[in-house]
């Protein structure tokens, strides 16, 4: 068959999710307008020095939309994520195969010619634990844009502004800019930080478990923050809060012992799971 | 894109400058290393020859040898190794397995990271007052070898502290578990797990004590010894004598520091090559901790 | 059966309860002898370190019912041999400062840049052969260390500083310096590989490099250790002895040339105890004013270090 296999092209229509006419049929939510992908990863296994973490990980990911990744502990989901911007690289003995390409450009972000550096200054990142620099709230935005060689005051200002606007922080810091940013609570840290991760334009917005370490209302407001977000970036969240994938996610990914078990519409995976190991995981068989 | 690849080109160029750096700053501790074995052993190897071991110290350069020097480092090792090993060893237990977060505790703490930044020399100080004006003693070896066994307390305190501090309390409860008392827990089962961290903290602070000399100077150590110390075993009864003990003595250090300030240029020879004997001697014992440190490190994974 | 009899028979059936009450209380004697013991072993160090203090304290005490606090403390003369004597202590003081000062400005940049390269850039069997290395630097006999800055530095230094006097504070600085290294350089990169491995992420996935990253989120997350390892420093800068003592000269002077030989106050301390003056005189007391004068000038840094050490701990 390979003589027939066309090469690849980098067209939307060909990278749909499967499911996409089950669910259309079913109408169980307005289903997202047809979208462009942002990113698509492509049979990717990535190889820890003593283990392997991913097996053949095929995800679509469409553009400004979310994509939660779902699953039991040790399945693998924040190894995916860390995939996107080759956070694996920072450590010796990792290894990645397969391609997750990034469109437009068609670019594998996991190939050697690609710069770990490049995908992180096209990405922004936030982790489970609030990880503010030991600077002031507005050096703590600036950092990346200054990173950037941006250094005039008055577009640093400005972006600063814009994002702590995003992060649905600015009116509570907008006068104690220059104070420490470990004087803020553990819920602003957060959102500095998503803060932070916005100020350069991020293509995709990683978020690792971000509300794992916060309280419930400091969690509602990170939620609702993405939410309006999706309209910028593309984003990706790692959680292991079901209900939160429910909430936030346009789509969703179940993945277990490495391997992607099934992903679709959220309201798919959640009402009409087509995978048993979904259905079991979800209601609370294990994990 | 090309924006992206100008900063990725700025900032691996500044890891790699940054690095250059970092190099070049290690490089000099290693030549400075180098430059002073290298003088050494110009100025002192000619001189280094069995002779040289085994000959008593003289005014005439071509006969000085450093034999006093090296009996005497030996003797004030065996009183420092046997005053401060055990007292160390007993003082680490009682902080780490005994005392609570109490004042007392934190107060013994405060003042052992204190006396670990004391200048040496000050411990001379008090030695010279100490043993010299309150128990009018003359500079003998066993007034040495306690002057320096109070210098390496804080040392042996510290390592042992942390040789306990790693053993899992897994392993104390399960000896309590046992029905084993506290005692029998760290005599049979904390101290033999420690071994090998106290022996490294004991091999560093015998290596801080051979290189030693300020504190010798000060309680009036000589730099110049003809004759050994008394020997430990006899031909007659009873064998065993301590008369060592209350012997004046020098040590290497001292030797050198005595050569280095005589005028006399072929003593002054003799310096380097005391030096080099003593480098040798605390660089070997040294790489042996190394080792040991290597050793312990990689058999404990608890 | 008598009622003798009957009792005999219980305490022979006792026995066993007996020994087992006898092999508690023994239990517990030991118990307490090794607390006791090990406690005492503990108490030891504040001995010593109350030993040194009061030494210290009651000679100098005597020195000062001699010498005024005023001339001790604002005088640049010292000559506790000469008649009449003077005890200006700033003449021992300002060769102490200017050999510290060297020694630092050797030591703190290269001990730093050493250990950022070390926690933030060496691949780690590098790292693993580097500082072992490094520490054989602050191993080697400190009188070594003095022989080589006199018969090797000094006369290296001349080459193109022919004004150099023989004995001079500037290699003894410079040696002292490159023996503090490790001193520095192993704290202040314990103090940095405790900053966690989130906080590095942080700027790594901003598109940070590792100079960025080290310098703007890793140093400032470990400053305090940083700090602690300086002052570490400071006070051994300040404490050395035999290097001073062999090559920086042995005439006390007030003078703040380090192309000039002077005497610090440790080489004071080694100088005046080799002379053996005999106990009683105010130059016998003279050493341990000096000696006190040096001890509290460590006790703050030291102090200072402890205090900055416990809270970077705590930090993390």
């Amino acid at each position: 068959m390979n003589t027939f296999a066309a090469p690849r092209v980098p067209d939307v229509v060909m990278n749909d999710p499967p499911s996409r006419s089950a669910r259309a049929q079913e109408t169980l939510s307005p289903t997202p307008a047809a979208e462009r992908l942002k990113a698509d990863v492509r049979g990717l296994n990535f190889f820890y020095p003593q283990r392997q973490a991913l097996k053949n990980v095929n995800l679509p990911i469409p553009e400004r939309t979310v994509t939660a990744l779902i699953g039991p502990s040790g399945c693998g989901k924040s190894t995916l994520l860390r995939c996107f911007n080759r956070m694996h690289d920072l450590y010796p003995g990792n290894r990645y195969e397969g391609e997750i390409i990034l469109q437009p450009s068609g670019v594998n972000i996991l190939s050697p010619s690609v710069d770990p550096m490049e995908m992180r200054l096209r990405t922004g990142m936030v982790f489970q634990k609030p990880n503010p620099f030991p600077k002031s709230i507005f050096e703590n935005v600036a950092y990346g844009l200054r990173l950037r060689f941006v250094n005039q005051r008055a577009v640093l200002a400005e972006k600063v502004e814009a994002a702590l606007r995003s992060a649905a922080l600015w009116d509570e810091v907008k006068d104690r800019l220059s104070q420490s940013a470990f004087k803020l609570s553990g819920g602003q840290q957060q959102r500095l930080c998503v803060a932070r991760a916005l100020a350069t334009d991020p293509e995709i917005l990683l978020l690792d478990e971000p509300t794992s370490a916060l309280d419930p209302i400091a969690t509602s407001r990170i939620e609702d923050m993405v939410y309006a977000l999706k309209e910028q970036v593309t984003i990706l969240i790692v959680t292991h809060n079901m209900e939160q994938a429910a909430r936030m996610a346009d789509y969703t990914a179940f993945m277990y012992l490495g391997e992607l078990v099934e992903r679709g519409a959220t309201a798919q995976i959640f009402q009409n799971p087509h995978n048993p190991l979904t259905e079991k995981y979800l209601t609370g068989s294990f994990g | 894109m090309t924006d992206s690849a100008r900063i990725i080109a700025y900032r691996k160029r500044q890891d790699w400058v940054f690095s250059a750096f970092g190099i070049a700053s290690t490089a000099v501790g290693v030549a400075t290393l180098a430059a002073l074995l290298i003088t050494l052993s110009i100025e002192g190897l000619p001189w280094l020859s069995l002779h040289f071991l085994t000959s008593n110290a003289s005014h005439n350069a071509e006969k000085a040898g450093i034999l006093t020097a090296l009996v005497g480092t030996l003797y004030v090792m065996v009183v420092t190794f046997v005053t401060a090993v055990p007292l160390g060893v007993a003082a680490a237990v009682y902080l780490e397995e005994y005392a609570g977060r109490n004042w007392f505790a934190n107060f013994i703490e405060i003042n052992i990271s204190n006396l670990a930044g004391v200048p040496s020399i000050t411990y001379g100080l008090m030695a010279l007052w100490l043993f010299g004006f309150m128990f009018g003693l003359e500079s003998t070896v066993l007034v040495g070898g306690l002057t320096l066994a109070m210098l390496v307390l804080p040392i042996i305190i510290v390592t042992t502290r942390e040789a306990l501090r790693s053993i899992p309390n897994s392993i104390r409860e399960a000896a309590y578990a046992a029905g084993a008392t506290k005692w029998q827990t760290i005599r049979y089962h904390l101290l033999p797990y420690s071994l090998g961290g106290i022996a490294t903290g004991t091999i560093i602070a015998m290596s801080r004590a051979i290189g030693e000399t300020a504190p010798l100077i000060v309680i009036g150590a000589a730099g110049y010894v003809t004759r050994l110390p008394p020997p430990p075993i006899g031909a007659t009864p009873p064998f065993v004598s301590f008369d060592w003990l209350h012997a004046s003595f020098t040590v290497l250090p001292m030797q050198m520091f005595n050569w280095t300030s005589d005028p006399d240029p072929g003593l002054q020879q003799k310096a380097a090559a005391t030096g080099l004997v003593l480098i040798v001697l605390t660089l070997s014992v040294n790489a042996a901790a190394i080792f040991l440190r290597y050793r312990v490190r990689r058999k404990l994974k608890w | 059966m008598s009622v003798a009899s009957a009792k005999r028979k219980i305490t022979r059936l006792r026995p066993r309860r007996g020994d087992k009450g006898r092999r508690r209380a023994v239990r517990e004697v030991k118990e307490w002898t090794a607390k006791g013991v090990l406690a005492a072993a503990a108490g030891s160090s504040v001995l010593i370190t109350l030993a040194i203090a009061g030494v210290l304290l009651y000679e100098s005490s005597k020195f000062f019912a001699e010498v005024s606090l005023g001339e001790f403390l604002l005088g640049t003369e010292w000559a506790p041999l000469f008649n009449p004597p003077s005890f200006g202590i700033w003449a021992l003081i300002s060769a102490t400062l200017v050999t510290t000062t060297i020694a630092l400005v050797v030591a703190l940049p290269i001990g730093t840049v050493v250990a950022i390269y070390l926690s933030e850039f060496a691949p780690f069997a590098l790292r693993e052969t580097i500082k072992p290395s490094l520490e054989l630097l602050s191993a080697v006999p400190t009188v070594v260390y003095g022989y080589f800055a006199l018969a090797w530095v000094t006369p290296a230094l001349k080459t193109f500083l022919p004004r150099l006097d023989g004995s001079n504070m500037l290699s003894a600085g410079i040696v002292m310096g490159i023996m503090i290294i490790p001193y520095v350089s192993s704290l202040s990169e314990d103090a940095m590989r405790s900053v966690p491995m989130l906080l590095r992420e942080g700027s790594y996935a901003l598109g940070g490099n590792k100079f960025m990253t080290a310098w703007n989120v890793v140093v400032p997350s470990a400053l305090s250790g940083i700090g602690a390892a300086y002052i570490l420093g400071i006070s051994r800068a300040i404490g050395e002895t035999m290097i001073v003592a062999v090559a920086a000269g042995n005439q006390p002077r007030f003078t703040f040339n380090p192309l000039e030989g002077a005497q610090t106050i440790t080489a004071f301390i080694v100088a005046a105890s080799q002379g053996d003056p005999a106990h009683g005189t105010t130059a016998y007391q003279s050493i341990f004013a000096a000696g006190l004068a040096l001890f509290a000038m460590t006790l703050s840094f030291n102090v200072l270090g402890y205090w900055l050490r416990r809270r970077y701990h705590q930090a993390y």
